[in-house]
């Protein structure tokens, strides 16, 4: 992935932009934003944000594509959609956060150490092997996705809901099993059609890189 | 039953606003016959509810004094109050337009002595003071109004209030009987000079105008400042009458926003900076306002206005569009959130109250014209050939000022005469006479 990161930056050298508006996910919204600052005051992660969202589309328009692109801001996005609802031209924040999210990781500058990004990973892992998503699986590896201590203290914690999600039937135990748990029946199908998918979004991604050079 | 002799080489102006009365009076001074049709029992529009006008910090009063005086000395301006033009037919030099009279249920003996008010005892929200205070059954619209005739309100009609008022009448103005009317009025030309109303502040829901007290708008705002207005001069907050000493402004409320209004109504900046000098002349040094802004549009001249305001130690400008208001129960305080996007610093800032610099709404009653009249996609008429012989005048054609919508009137009524010099010089002079009929009223 690092050799697309590369042949973005130069193919798009001094306008980021441009390289968002082509390759990012309704990323040719970027440049309509009148920096009137709703959208970072209405988010309810904001104060945690290390650049709000209209903070991030002053700076890819500033041309910071490295400060974008390796920020963790964009992976704080809950998809609450205050800010798409009370952007004053409508613009589509929530779907550009996520767009600019899944551009850095296929650059391969996502911060690795975001805990939204590993959910991430780990959910698409699920999914991909399973052909559905086993929740229960997920929800133990989450538990232990900062190291087998927290893990255990977390599980722990959260004993008792578990216990009330056993009795009212929300929760199967089985399923944790390998042999066990359900999976969807041609799980091959559905791993041909994921991998086409990443095939054409690469593609795409890359006609660009070499295009004009 | 009201007559009006009007012919194809009369100009209508539909609405008695600055612009609809600026447009009427031209064109009369330059010797055409006008018919001035006013929604209102009296002329004078939104400028009549504003206290004092940027940039001059002038009273309003004074100026629609001089029209007024102009208006009196005027014998070819035929005026209609309580009308509404409901629906036009016709083309360029040949239109008839069906005017709707409401009923005042006061004749022309009325001397505005106010005793009919004295014993009328039911009461209504006031909406001249955009319902902030209550005003009696029969009252006259404001204290300048004009005509200065007293109106009674159709509620009262049938109820025991209105037997009363006719009874303290000594000159026999009060007509219970009157009837709506509808008639029709030939015209060559048409000034459409309709203005605009404030958008509808309950809409911006992340505000809480609706949930509140202490937001209120740039129109309500202006009342305040009255004399004779709902607070009697004195900038009161709603909730608990506390003196307002710390006030928030919210700029493009309702504007600029493809949520509301897309357009910049354009006057609103310059507003909420006049507005910021009404704190400092009730409070001096101890009042404080606070512009939130996206950027401050104060277009040409106008800029020195707004440096000089910025100059004032008492206010302070916050570049942020506010993203919501909650309220403090305890205090009704309005607390403000955003992030002020000199520096992304997030702020929940307390005021006393928060006055929403609210947008222009046009009032173009599409239905009402003719279809090729060409209204854009904010609600102003376009100027567009297609129109034919029907101009806008002031804020049905745009958001503008006092300046402007003067301007923009002046230049609409010259091209009514054009239409009309043109259609007479068609007409030889025997038709034109033989065409003059008098229109009665008719139902
Ligand atoms: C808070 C605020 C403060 C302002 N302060 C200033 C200032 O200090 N200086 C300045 O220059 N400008 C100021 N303005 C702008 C000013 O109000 C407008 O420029 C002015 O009102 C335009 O006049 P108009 O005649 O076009 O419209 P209006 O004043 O709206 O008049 C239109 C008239 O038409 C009538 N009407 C409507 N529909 C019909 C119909 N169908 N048939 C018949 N009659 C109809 C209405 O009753 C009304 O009387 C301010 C605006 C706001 C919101
Ligand atoms: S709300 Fe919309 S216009 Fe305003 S800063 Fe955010 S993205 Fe830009
Ligand atoms: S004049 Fe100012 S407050 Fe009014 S809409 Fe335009 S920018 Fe906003």
């Amino acid at each position: 992935m690092d050799d697309l990161n590369l042949a973005m930056r130069d193919r798009y050298r001094n306008n980021f932009l441009q390289e968002v508006e082509a390759n990012v996910e309704e990323g040719e919204w970027a440049k309509m934003c009148m920096q009137c600052g709703v959208c970072s005051g209405s988010c309810p992660f904001g104060p945690h944000w290390d650049h709000p969202p209209q903070e991030i589309f002053m700076m890819i328009r500033a041309n910071k594509r490295e400060e974008v692109l390796s920020s963790t801001s964009m992976w704080l996005c809950t998809s609450c959609y205050n800010c798409i609802v009370r952007c004053p031209r409508e613009i589509p924040i929530t779907h550009i956060m996520h767009g600019l999210a899944s551009y850095a990781q296929r650059l391969g500058l996502a911060p690795k150490e975001q805990p939204t990004r590993k959910f991430g990973l780990m959910f698409w892992d699920n999914i991909e092997k399973n052909g559905r998503v086993n929740e229960s699986i997920l929800g133990i590896k989450l538990y232990f996705m900062n190291g087998f201590k927290e893990g255990v203290k977390t599980a722990y914690k959260m004993a008792p809901v578990g216990w009330n999600m056993l009795r009212t039937k929300r929760f199967n135990p089985f399923a944790l099993i390998p042999f066990l748990h359900k999976r969807c029946k041609k799980r091959s199908d559905i791993q041909a059609i994921l991998r086409k998918a990443q095939q054409i979004e690469n593609a795409r991604t890359v006609r660009f890189g070499t295009a004009g050079g | 039953m009201t007559d009006v002799v009007a012919t194809n080489q009369t100009i209508l102006v539909v609405g008695g606003g600055i612009s609809g009365m600026t447009a009427a009076l031209e064109a009369a001074e330059c010797g055409k016959d006008v018919v001035l049709v006013e929604k209102n029992a009296a002329l004078g529009g939104r400028v009549s509810q504003l206290y004092r006008y940027f940039p001059k910090l002038c009273h309003p009063t004074c100026g629609l004094e001089i029209n007024l005086r102009r208006l009196k000395a005027q014998r070819r301006v035929h005026l209609l109050t309580s009308a509404e033009v409901i629906g036009v037919t016709g083309t360029s030099g040949d239109y008839t337009a069906t005017v709707r009279i409401r009923p005042r249920y006061v004749n022309d003996k009325c001397t505005a002595c106010g005793e009919c008010a004295k014993v009328v005892q039911a009461q209504f929200p006031d909406e001249f003071n955009y319902g902030l205070s209550q005003r009696k059954g029969a009252y006259l619209p404001f204290n300048m109004a004009y005509p200065q005739r007293y109106v009674l309100d159709p509620a009262i009609i049938g109820t025991e209030d209105a037997e009363r008022a006719k009874a303290a009448c000594r000159y026999d103005a009060i007509d219970l009987d009157m009837q709506e009317e509808t008639m029709a009025v030939k015209a060559g030309a048409i000034v459409w000079a309709t203005g605009w109303s404030p958008y509808d502040a309950a809409k911006i829901q992340p505000y809480g105008y609706d949930r509140y007290p202490n937001v209120i708008t740039s129109v309500e705002f202006e009342r305040m400042m009255d004399p004779f207005g709902p607070t009697g001069g004195k900038l009161l907050r709603p909730s608990d009458g506390k003196e307002a000493k710390d006030v928030a402004f919210i700029q493009c409320a309702g504007s600029r926003d493809r949520n509301h209004l897309a357009h910049c109504s354009r006057i609103c900046c310059m507003a909420s900076l006049k507005q910021s000098t009404y704190v400092g002349e009730q409070f001096a040094d101890q009042g404080r306002a606070t512009i939130y802004y996206i950027d401050i549009r104060a277009i040409d001249r106008f800029e020195d206005f707004y440096t000089k305001v910025k100059e004032s130690s008492t206010v302070d400008f916050v570049k942020s569009k506010v993203a919501s208001i909650t309220e403090d129960k305890a205090t009704g305080d309005p607390i403000l959130h955003g992030v002020d996007t000199e520096g992304y610093h997030r702020y929940s800032n307390r005021h006393d109250l928060v006055v929403l610099a609210i947008g222009m709404e046009p009032s173009v009653p599409k239905d009402v014209l003719p279809v090729d009249v060409l209204v854009n996609r904010n609600g102003f008429i376009e100027m567009d050939e297609t129109n034919g012989g029907i101009f806008a005048a002031g804020c049905a054609s745009d958001a503008l000022d006092v300046n402007r919508s003067v301007q923009n009137a002046t230049a609409s009524a010259l091209r009514a005469i054009q239409i009309i010099n043109r259609t007479a010089a068609a007409v030889p002079d025997s038709a034109g006479v033989e065409a003059k009929h008098a229109l009665a009223a008719e139902g």
